[in-house]
């Protein structure tokens, strides 16, 4: 390994992405000689894939750096080992949350594993672009991947429609993409988002701020802000739950970083029309998400409108448009990815072969069923809520604390608004769990021992960032500068 | 070990609750004995603060601190002064009767009902000793999570109702709080008490932080007209949420107003101070009246904890107009002193009386005041004590419902005369309400075979209000000891209230 690495020195930084393009072939051809006789071969095969990229990111990847490689297209930055790794985690989590599920439902094939990879190769591009190239095919290498994991079930009606829907209004919200950065490319005559902020350090073009409209409405169809949300709940109802647990956390990371590079880098000398255009969003965000969650009868679509809301907190981190601002809508995506990773392998392992624990009824009674799964649930509902000691809590506090910085006190009424509405109906979870009684020929949950001990720590973690959440809080305040 | 003896008594519950839940149903009598060691241990431990707390001083003692999170500058710091000790003790002292008085009545998922009460006793304390806003705030909601679960699996049948609205009412109060807490953490970049406190801040900040904090603290307290969840959570409440309720999570809300609202942002307290005392005084008449029409006895007597509270409040906030009639501070300390007395008299009895509900209810299964009649026939020694509780509950001289009202009430006169009169109308509604009660459910011939087959207490019974008994006494008689404690600190809050912060 070291006398390969040694003859392409220039090639190092890259390492994540180019190990997993490797595994990627290796983990497709696996498939297809071997896979196809051992189902679930494949699997552990990818976990293993998984845990040695990020073996080799941490061994290799430059976590101190910035460095701008490959002709301007590509960067890696403390950040971008921060995501990266984090990335690993997550996709290797949620995999392992999900095989079971894909073995009931006979979609354990080992496609789904490939797609899950280039899935987070895009996520790697994403959050590495330095270029409108770059960002164009991290994005399209992402969605395409994912649309396609949404339809996995082809026996699913429901499955393929809402894969339907989500490529259709992606295919717009790409075009749109392209649309706005097409203008920004002919205004200032580059791709690299380094030239892109040094050329646009005032507003007023009219130019500029019809490109900039273009892509702030292409990101808030990524990350489901509101107006732009309406593919998100359908998605997840739809999708295999496997499949939503993907959607609804990896992919989030990606979105973050797409903001991050694109508006709050690229675009830093307009700044000021961007979080003009991204605070109405907020808002919108925050109550449709927030308020339309309360009716829901289907926990996966309660959980799809949750995720808009909690979507309203990490824009409101870019509506304060500082450093400080950044680095808490990271901290916020981080946190909820960790908690969302763990509220929906409940789900998971709450259904059984033909049978999908999707319906908030089916959790009635959960305590008495399997007072473990109750519990991680009630953990991670109370840290979605924000309360404390749960992790939840502090991704709050840390936006409030932007926004406070930045003197925006009506939207910190929003927030703090909103996130009560919110802890109505993520008590009502709670509720069903331990005060209701079981309803009657529910199925038992499922007890494999390796995803029931991570999931435990998955609520474990949420409860020990929250307890002691400097380290976490200081890691996202040093890789935003 | 005294330089941890905070965190002791914080942790310790904790911790006892979670080995407790662990032990399961299945080990209940371990639990069980694991949890009464534990509260009687932390209470044991508690006692040493009231031996070793110098008199002398308004300062923090006890303290400890330890960087919690460097980059915000938030502190693991704790540490009591004379407004938050007695209420540290009176903490570790309720939780041991709700253990005591559920020992073999709460039968379905016991263990975690004791593991509840331990894990709220060390939140409890957390919130009464921390000395850092944002570790403050940490305990202030952590607590939320285990009161809602008591209410909601161990409460009556409209358990989930009452619940998920004490949640929620309670939520909505902290988190503007919370706001507040860090937008004076920007200005200031520190989340400590003492920082906040010496905080220039303009009246308008002030007026808004104001705002914040009573929106918190009047939902906790309750006052009018965001009390409606009490009735509710209590009537619905298991015995022992009943007692913690009112005899500590009530107390949060006067301590959140000395702690942080008169000191925090005294020029708005003065700018705004009839607002509290408007609404004090609505609580103690209006909400008096509500509690005499009551059926239902964990009703009345939540009402009547409404009315209690009401003079918390009134004594904290009559301050300005002392100061602006007789321009002295004086008789300001006295409404303090007895807004505090107040508070620690209203545990002890409000948790007394839900006690005595809570051995009736466990024989009779109702709490419906028509349902009785007679009881002191066949239970002499309960009507004993339930007499006792409900004429200190009505302020009786001699009892520490006395002292507290009778402190307040002549602080109120040098306020206003009128503040006075109307506050001591309580005298008659408190005595109305209290002993109509009494005459209904104890006394008159014995009004059905329900009653008629009643068995007087039990020693564990016995033992529980018996100490809580001695207690209430102690305090009417002799309430000097307690007032030593709190002086230095009175003294100093009522020269923080009445100062002004408005940079110049």
């Amino acid at each position: 390994m070291h006398t390969l690495l040694h003859l392409m020195p220039g090639m190092i930084p890259a390492i994540p992405e180019i190990f997993l393009g490797f595994a990627i072939c290796l983990v497709l051809l696996f498939e297809v000689f071997v896979g196809v006789k051992r189902p679930g071969a494949t699997g552990t095969l990818t976990l293993l894939v998984l845990v040695a990229g990020a073996a080799l990111t941490a061994r290799y990847a430059d976590a101190a750096h910035t460095m701008v490689l490959f002709n301007g297209m590509y960067v890696t930055d403390p950040l971008a080992f921060v995501l990266k790794l984090a990335g690993f985690l997550v996709v290797a989590v949620a995999l392992l949350y999900s095989r079971m599920y894909l073995e009931n439902r006979d979609i354990l094939r080992g496609e789904y594993y490939v797609l899950a990879l280039t899935a987070l190769l895009g996520i790697f591009v994403l959050i590495s672009a330095n270029s409108l190239l770059t960002v164009y095919i991290g994005v399209e290498l992402l969605a395409l991947s994912v649309y396609a994991m949404v339809a996995f079930d082809r026996e699913s009606g429901v499955a393929a429609e809402a894969a339907m829907k989500y490529f259709v209004l992606g295919a717009i919200a790409s075009g749109t993409l392209l649309y706005g950065m097409s203008i920004i490319y002919g205004l200032t005559g580059s791709l690299d988002l380094g030239v892109i902020a040094t050329k646009l350090t005032a507003s007023g073009s009219l130019g500029v701020i019809l490109g900039v409209t273009f892509i702030v409405v292409a990101v808030a169809f990524k990350l489901g802000a509101v107006p732009f949300h309406m593919w998100l709940p359908d998605v997840y109802e739809g999708a295999p739950t496997s499949v939503t647990l993907f959607v609804g956390t990896a992919p989030k990371i990606a979105y973050f970083a797409l903001m991050l590079r694109l508006l709050a880098h690229g675009l830093a000398g307009i700044s000021a029309d961007w979080t003009l255009m991204l605070t109405p969003l907020a808002v919108l965000t925050l109550i449709v998400g927030n308020v339309v969650a309360i009716v829901q009868s289907n926990l996966k679509r309660m959980l799809a409108y949750s995720t808009i809301g909690h979507v309203g907190f990490i824009v409101l981190g870019f509506v304060a448009g500082t450093p400080s601002g950044y680095s808490a809508a990271l901290y916020y995506t981080l946190v909820y990815v960790l908690v969302a990773l763990g509220a929906f392998g409940v789900i998971l392992l709450a259904s059984r072969k033909g049978f999908e624990a999707d319906k908030l009824d089916h959790y009635k009674g959960l305590y008495q069923r399997d007072p473990l799964l109750a519990l991680v649930m009630l953990m991670l509902m109370f840290s979605l809520a924000g309360v404390p000691p749960f992790v939840g809590f502090w991704a709050k506090l840390r936006i409030i604390q932007a926004l406070w910085e930045t003197h925006h006190l009506g939207l910190v009424v929003v927030a703090v608004l909103t996130s009560v509405v919110g802890a109505f109906y993520y008590l009502r979870v709670v509720k069903l769990m331990y005060f209701d009684a079981p309803s009657e020929n529910l199925p038992a949950t499922l007890r494999p021992l390796g995803p029931r001990f991570v999931i435990g720590l998955n609520a474990a973690a949420a409860l020990v960032l929250g307890i002691l959440p400097s380290p976490l809080l200081d890691l996202c305040s040093r890789v935003i500068h | 070990m005294q330089a941890h003896l905070l965190s002791i008594l914080i942790w310790l519950p904790i911790a006892a609750g979670i080995v407790v839940l662990l032990l399961g149903d299945r080990r209940i009598a371990a639990a069980r004995w694991l949890a009464l060691l534990a509260s009687l241990a932390t209470l044991v431990l508690s006692l040493p603060l009231l031996a070793d707390f110098n008199t002398q001083t308004a300062a923090y003692q006890f303290v400890e601190k330890a960087p919690w999170i460097p980059r915000f500058h938030a502190f693991y710091a704790l540490g009591v002064d004379g407004i938050s000790l007695p209420l540290v003790v009176l903490t570790a002292l309720m939780t041991i009767p709700v253990i005591i008085a559920a020992w073999t009545v709460v039968t379905s998922r016991a263990a975690q009902y004791f593991a509840a009460f331990l894990i709220m006793e060390g939140l409890m304390i957390g919130v009464f000793s921390a000395t850092d806003a944002l570790l403050f705030y940490f305990f202030w909601e952590a607590m939320l999570i285990p009161m809602f679960l008591i209410i909601g699996i161990w409460g009556g049948p409209r358990r989930v109702y009452a619940t998920v609205k004490f949640f929620l009412y309670t939520f909505l109060g902290s988190v503007f709080m919370l706001a507040a807490l860090i937008y004076m953490y920007v200005k200031a970049g520190s989340y400590s008490i003492a920082a906040f406190q010496a905080l220039p801040l303009t009246l308008v900040e002030q007026r808004w932080i104001f705002a914040a904090f009573l929106l918190a603290f009047a939902v906790k307290v309750p006052m009018w007209p965001v009390h409606t969840w009490l009735p509710d959570a209590h009537v619905e409440a298991p015995t022992g949420g009943s007692v913690i309720l009112a005899a500590i999570m009530l107390k949060m809300g006067g301590y959140g107003f000395l702690r942080f609202s008169l000191p925090v942002t005294p020029d708005a307290c003065r700018e705004l101070n009839l607002l509290v005392i408007t609404l004090s005084l609505i609580a103690v008449i209006y909400i008096g009246l509500v509690a005499i029409v009551q059926t239902d006895m964990k009703k009345l007597i939540a009402y009547s904890s409404i009315a209690h509270m009401g003079f918390v409040t009134l004594g904290a906030f009559v301050v300005y107009e002392i100061v602006r009639n007789t321009a002295h501070v004086q008789g300001a300390a006295m409404g303090m002193d007895g807004a505090m007395v107040q508070m620690i008299s209203h545990g002890l009895i409000s948790g007394a009386l839900f006690l005595c509900v809570g051995v009736l209810y466990d024989r009779m299964h109702t709490r419906e005041i028509s349902a009785y009649g007679g009881v002191i026939n066949t239970m002499p020694i309960f009507a004993a004590f339930m007499v006792m509780f409900a004429l200190a509950n009505t302020g009786l001289p001699g009892t520490s419902g006395f002292v507290g009202e009778f402190l307040v009430i002549l602080a109120s006169f040098k306020a206003s005369f009128w503040y006075a009169t109307l506050a001591a109308v309580t005298l008659v509604l408190g005595a109305s309400y209290t002993l109509w009660l009494v005459k209904r459910v104890l006394y008159g011939p014995v009004a059905n075979d329900h009653v008629a087959h009643l068995t007087d207490l039990n020693g564990r019974e016995f033992l529980v209000l018996s100490v809580l008994a001695v207690l209430v006494l102690a305090i009417g008689i002799w309430p000097e000891p307690l007032l030593k404690i709190m002086e230095p600190s009175i003294q100093h809050l009522v020269s923080q209230a009445v100062a002004t912060k408005i940079p110049a």
